[in-house]
């Protein structure tokens, strides 16, 4: 390896330490008994037996767990189904009024739209009674909104890269355009379905700021549990929470790299 | 020159376009022209905290550009304005520096290793960003641990204070925003045809100029499009600058913020966010719209 | 470039004014925007034919063919298969079935899953499409792949799956896009004559669309060559390069020794006055042109003798000095310089080895060919 080589690994190393440190010594000092956090105390499990003493944390986590889900389908759907308006629908009235539609939330600051949907959902309640406060559902739909441009996104590249002539023999062979959306173009897009369902049940999971906005009392996600509590400073017990969810988080990775291993060879 | 398929016939197109088109309607464009009425109202004191835009019973419209009044008249606002663009373009610099030559360095790795070497570096992304951002206090603070270190290596007599400052937050988001650089540079730097590096050597060009004159140019749009991955959330982020940040850390984000839920003041709020809107999303999306034109005409 | 046909029954419905034709094209154009694709195209093809749409790419035969699949709604005009009006029907109706291009293949269904599943569209029972499948694997051979996926084979088993899976279904009709296009030259080649096989076998009336006229002339029985959108001559391989109708046909197919000239008026052969040559050139078979009539002289290279002596009298001839040679092994093709400047080409198969009398760069030559092996064309 010559000189340049070498002070590119070195670089790249720098940037894999950066990324991973930090995660590293939360997970350490999840394992740590003392509660100061910079003063090691010797091993102890005991942050994650307060954890799960914790309701408050665990009917937060179950809650989000619940709306990511709800979110990711929801989102997979209707981003789906924008792409497909996007890719397939060339000219149509409101075109330009879509796009921007879809396309905006992607760029627009969480704050605003954070903002924008409870007011929205003050608005209607005023108006309507409909929604009754804030709950699981101003939460769901706030997410949908925001993560379906995401969505559309990955599935339209996906969409647009796929051979026309595909449907067009599917047509051919005498498969109604149902027929050919259903057993050629989803079985071919499912990829990218997957990628945009996970992709859309991340953000839902990992979202604070626009949760902040539209979640009530009777209705709080994890990640504005940890927010509050991190706020009035660094607790272990959220060091352990944090070791809970990068292990989550590897396990789930190793399982679908797994799964893709195996798909590789023979699907494709 | 494909014409429309069968696919595209008429009611199937509209049922296929109506779920998503109302969706966005609805929870996407409506909100926002409620954002601007009530940017234009009076504030009062109750539930909701401002006035109604029309009054029904007198006949009148009682909008007011108070709201804007008090962005133009308190320089808070341009302050918070301009401190946004800062850390923000601070944060774009430091990944740009930092993910550069990591895409660089992947991007000429054995076509083996890509793959995995990409995988570590999209990974953290998976991982809550609140707990990241989170782990930076841990260090970062007087008593964290990069003080620690440094003191006991004797760098450092006295502890740094570099939480509750700006370095904190560019930091917090250098860290954040790393994957959205480095993933379309390696993008572009992978496509990227090696003989045309053999033929600057060819005609005589040193390995460091060939990347300035050849690599560089032509990873432009991996930059382009990594640095406006990062601006665009780093600009109207609020979390980074909240948690790392101190009182005196400025940004549009944290205004905003304080005047709904500090102040509750919601026109003020509506009009900060407005203003937000016009001065930096839309020259965003722009600018956006400029650049995919560009790309569709193939540069 | 003359490649012999394929040996087969010399069947011509076309002449027989009393045959109904299985496809019509009546007045088909089709405009996109502002671009004409198709202009006003009416031509029929008669059942057990293999008929192929020959010309450059963008000159609209693809968009012919995608008219006849379905997949465009011509602007003006209709289509009839079998007598029936087809134009408003959707592919998904039509007795008609494509192979195209790139094949398609779906990624995601087996060999025998692709070839099924167009017979499942037409809800046959189970037993019946296991057998169809498995005769339409067996007639291209592919019989042991049944279970593979697409991306497991090679270029040319694809091909032939794609061709199994159109076949499958016992369409009146088969549309071929360019059907060899994406295989090498030695597979392209084999596959030429195993097509016309399969087609003969079967019976069944194949369309095919392409831009190779090597393919054209080796597989089809009628040619309908095209140009910016209009047909400009319908007929077999043997008719279009040695009777080519226009100048464009003349030109595209094979190549050319055109010369301009000026009828003069007389009895016989026509006598046309070119000013790049020396000599008036003599024509027979030119049917009636009027004296004064600006026309085309066309004669094939393969057709030009070319030699040291004087030719004999009642040749076409013509005296330059060679000023290229296209040495291509079989053949050597000369182009030999006149003293107008105008460059002629002729060739030559290289018979012996070692060959000592062979022409060499500047040599004076004479160029000859017989008055019935050159035409005259007018437009």
């Amino acid at each position: 390896m010559n000189n340049r080589g070498f002070a590119l690994y070195t670089a790249l190393a720098l940037v894999y330490a950066f990324l991973y440190l930090p995660i590293a010594l939360l997970v350490i000092y999840s394992f740590n008994a003392s509660k100061l956090v910079t003063v090691w105390g010797g091993f102890s499990t005991k942050w994650y037996g307060e954890l799960l003493q914790d309701h408050q944390v665990l009917d937060a986590a179950w809650l989000s767990l619940k709306i990511a889900f709800v979110n990711a389908c929801l989102a997979t759907g209707l981003g789906t189904l924008a792409a497909v308006v996007l890719v397939r629908f060339k000219r149509f009235s409101g075109r330009a009024l879509f796009t921007g539609m879809v396309s905006a939330p992607l760029v627009m600051p969480e704050i605003i739209t954070g903002l924008a949907l409870l007011l929205l959902f003050v608005g209607m309640e005023n108006l309507l009674g409909w929604p009754d406060g804030r709950s699981m559902t101003t939460i769901v739909i706030a997410h949908v909104t925001f993560s379906l441009s995401f969505v559309t996104v990955v599935v339209r590249s996906r969409l647009s890269q796929m051979d026309r002539s595909l449907e067009e023999a599917a047509m051919d062979l005498g498969a109604r355009p149902l027929t050919v959306f259903m057993k050629i173009t989803l079985p071919i897009i499912a990829p990218a379905l997957a990628a945009g369902w996970l992709l859309a049940f991340t953000l839902s999971v990992d979202d604070v700021v626009i949760s902040a906005f539209v979640s009530g009392p009777g209705a709080t996600p994890l990640p504005i549990v940890i927010f509050s509590k991190v706020r009035l400073g660094v607790s272990p017990e959220i060091n352990a929470l944090a070791t809970i969810v990068v292990a989550l988080v590897a396990l789930a990775i190793a399982v679908a790299g797994r799964v893709m291993m195996s798909k590789e060879k023979p699907g494709g | 020159m494909k014409g429309k398929s069968l696919l595209e016939g008429g009611a199937g197109r509209f049922l296929v376009g109506l779920a998503p088109y109302a969706w966005l309607l609805v929870f996407f464009l409506v909100p926002f022209l409620i954002v601007l009425k009530i940017s234009l109202s009076e504030p009062q004191m109750g539930i909701p905290p401002y006035m109604p835009l029309v009054d029904w019973a007198e006949g009148a419209f009682k909008g007011t550009l108070a709201g804007y009044r008090t962005l133009l008249g308190d320089n808070l606002y341009l302050l918070a304005y301009l401190g946004s663009l800062r850390l923000a373009g601070m944060a774009t610099l430091g990944c740009l520096l930092l993910g550069y030559p990591a895409a660089y360095a992947i991007a000429r790795a054995p076509r083996s290793r890509r793959q995995a070497l990409l995988m570590l570096v999209a990974l953290p992304f998976w991982t809550s960003f609140l707990i990241r951002v989170y782990a930076w206090i841990g260090i970062l603070k007087n008593e964290g641990l990069l003080n620690m270190a440094l003191m006991g290596m004797g760098v450092i007599s006295e502890p740094l204070q570099i939480l509750e400052t700006d370095t904190a937050v560019t930091i917090g988001m250098v860290y954040s925003y790393l994957p959205f650089m480095i993933l379309p540079l390696y993008a572009t730097l992978e496509k990227m045809d090696l003989s045309l590096l053999e033929a600057a050597a060819d005609l005589g060009c040193r390995p460091f100029r060939a990347f300035l004159a050849v690599t560089l140019p032509l990873s432009m749009p991996g930059v382009v499009a990594g640095c406006m991955l990062v601006f665009i959330p780093a600009v109207g982020e609020f979390v980074i600058p909240d948690l790392l940040g101190g009182p005196d850390t400025l940004v549009i984000g944290k205004v905003l913020w304080a005047e709904f839920f500090d102040n509750r003041d919601w026109p003020t709020a509506s009009a900060v966010a407005v203003a937000m809107l016009v001065l930096l999303v839309v020259p965003i999306m722009v600018f956006q719209h400029f650049e995919a034109k560009r790309a569709e005409r193939g540069e | 470039m003359a490649q012999a046909s394929v040996k087969r029954e010399v069947v011509a419905p076309w002449n027989d004014p009393q045959a109904v034709p299985l496809i019509r094209f009546e007045g088909i154009s089709k405009r996109f925007g502002d671009f004409t694709a198709v202009e006003h195209v009416d031509l029929a093809i008669h059942k057990g034919e293999f008929f192929s749409l020959l010309g450059a790419s963008g000159c609209g035969k693809t968009t012919l063919l995608r008219i006849l699949a379905g997949f465009e709604t011509p602007t003006t005009g209709r289509i009839l298969i079998d007598g029936q009006d087809v134009t408003g029907v959707p592919p998904y109706e039509r007795p008609v079935n494509m192979m195209f291009q790139s094949y398609a293949l779906f990624p995601h269904m087996s060999v025998a899953d692709n070839i099924a599943f167009g017979l499942k569209q037409d809800g046959l029972p189970k037993t019946v499409i296991r057998d169809k499948v498995a005769a339409a694997l067996d007639l291209v051979q592919m019989g042991r792949f049944s279970g593979r996926k697409p991306h497991q084979l090679s270029g040319g088993q694809r091909q032939r799956v794609a061709l199994a899976r159109c076949l499958a279904k016992e369409p009146k009709v088969v549309l071929l896009d360019e059907p060899l296009a994406a295989l090498d030259k030695k597979l392209r080649e084999a596959t030429q004559l195993e097509l016309v096989n399969i087609q003969d076998r079967v019976g069944i009336t194949f369309v095919m669309v392409t831009h190779d006229q090597g393919e054209a002339m080796t597989m089809s029985s009628r040619i309908g060559v095209m140009n910016a959108g209009r047909i400009e001559q319908v007929g077999g391989p043997v008719d279009i390069y040695e009777y080519p109708g226009t100048r464009f046909v003349a030109d595209f197919i094979g190549a050319a020794n055109m010369f301009q000239g000026t009828a003069r008026e007389g009895e016989g052969a026509l006598a046309v006055a070119c000013p790049e040559l020396e000599h008036d050139l003599s024509v027979t078979d030119a049917g009636t042109v009027a004296g004064g009539t600006p026309v085309t002289v066309m004669v094939r290279p393969e057709k030009v003798m070319i030699g040291r002596d004087k030719p004999q009298a009642g040749l076409n001839w013509a005296e330059g000095v060679v000023s290229d040679i296209a040495y291509l092994g079989d053949v050597s093709i000369y182009h030999v310089r006149l003293a107008s400047g105008r460059k002629v080409q002729a060739l030559r198969t290289n018979l012996h080895h070692g060959d000592d009398s062979r022409l060499t760069w500047e040599d004076p030559v004479f160029l000859a060919w017989h008055p019935a092996d050159s035409l005259v064309l007018t437009r």
